[in-house]
């Protein structure tokens, strides 16, 4: 069997990506240590930073989506039963003219 | 008769249909309220959505007690047909209630007076409507019984944030609105007006639901008989 020849150029290649991303991953976990120490304590905060607050826009357009949406299903649902019950009203029909 | 509950029907689905599409231009103008912002604005739809579900409560209490004292089978489809609703605007008002919560108070639900009433009155229809399905003959009669407890568990749910503790807001706001903010108080009443029509709408076509079922039975007892 053959070895075919794009092998050794492949192997290298993966083999070039892993050591950049290794060398890549190290820097970044330096920087990051560099940056943030290890915390070995939790200090309280009273009120939580803007940044970290809950937005308002996402809540309010699902209230009001949630709302639309239980409407709808309901309209569904009533379409459907009022389906059912013509078909039944529309074979006892017929089968009254059968009679 | 039939034609003139058509074209009624029509009418009020037209003007709910151009009330809701009004309702958010005027709520987007509507100011922000000072200590809540942008998501006060739920208000405009949760609020209604309670007083729609106060009054279906009140429709299907007053319908159960007119049939369990005077038999009367219209009376006993039109509660069926404001339980229904009764739990469909419960809903809405239990699910927008919560969104606003967690902005505003940094929790989803409160173990509080008003909230767990409100929950305790959706439970109850929602057993109105389960042992109507699954209770079998004479169901109706102890439904309309449950029906007249809920009713009477209203007046408490609407007063609960005025006689207990609670941090949910008092009844007292909307009443003050037109002079405290007149620029939210228009945008409410329409959309008031605009649940008050979609109740209607809602409950005309479940109504002709019950009419014909109704029919269908009718039907049957004859076949047997």
């Amino acid at each position: 069997m053959t070895r075919p020849s794009w092998l050794p150029t492949m192997i290298a290649g993966v083999g070039l990506i892993l050591v950049v991303s290794i060398m890549m991953g190290g820097a970044s976990l330096d920087a990051s240590s560099q940056i943030q120490p290890a915390q070995d304590e939790f200090i309280p905060l009273e009120q939580v930073p803007p940044g970290d607050q809950l937005p308002a826009a996402p809540l309010l357009v699902a209230a009001y989506i949630l709302i639309w949406l239980a409407v709808l299903v309901y309209v569904w649902s009533i379409w459907r039963r009022m389906m059912t019950v013509e078909r039944e009203l529309a074979i006892m029909a017929k089968s009254g003219e059968d009679q | 008769m039939m034609a003139m509950s058509a074209r009624l029907f029509s009418g009020l689905l037209a003007v709910a249909a151009i009330m809701f599409v009004g309702a958010p231009i005027l709520i987007v103008g509507a100011p922000y309220e000072s200590t809540m912002g942008l998501i006060q604005k739920i208000f405009y739809f949760h609020v209604p959505s309670w007083i729609a579900m106060f009054l279906a409560v009140f429709i299907c209490g007053v319908s159960s007690a007119v049939y369990l004292f005077r038999g009367k089978a219209s009376a006993d489809r039109l509660a069926a047909t404001a339980a229904e609703l009764a739990v469909l605007f419960g809903l809405m008002g239990l699910t927008t209630g919560p969104l606003w919560a967690i902005k505003a108070w940094g929790v989803w639900w409160q173990w509080d007076a008003r909230l767990t009433m409100a929950l305790i009155l959706e439970l109850i229809f929602i057993a109105y409507i389960m042992l109507r399905a699954y209770g079998g003959p004479g169901s109706e009669k102890l439904a309309a019984g449950l029906a007249l407890f809920g009713m009477a568990n209203v007046p408490f749910v609407y007063i609960s944030v005025n006689v207990w503790r609670t941090i949910h807001p008092t009844t007292d706001v909307l009443p003050n609105l037109s002079a405290s903010a007149p620029g939210m108080f228009w945008p409410i009443v329409w959309c008031f007006l605009a649940f008050l029509v979609l109740f209607g709408v809602l409950l005309m076509a479940r109504m002709r639901l019950e009419a014909l079922r109704a029919r269908i039975d009718a039907i049957h007892l004859a076949l047997e008989a």
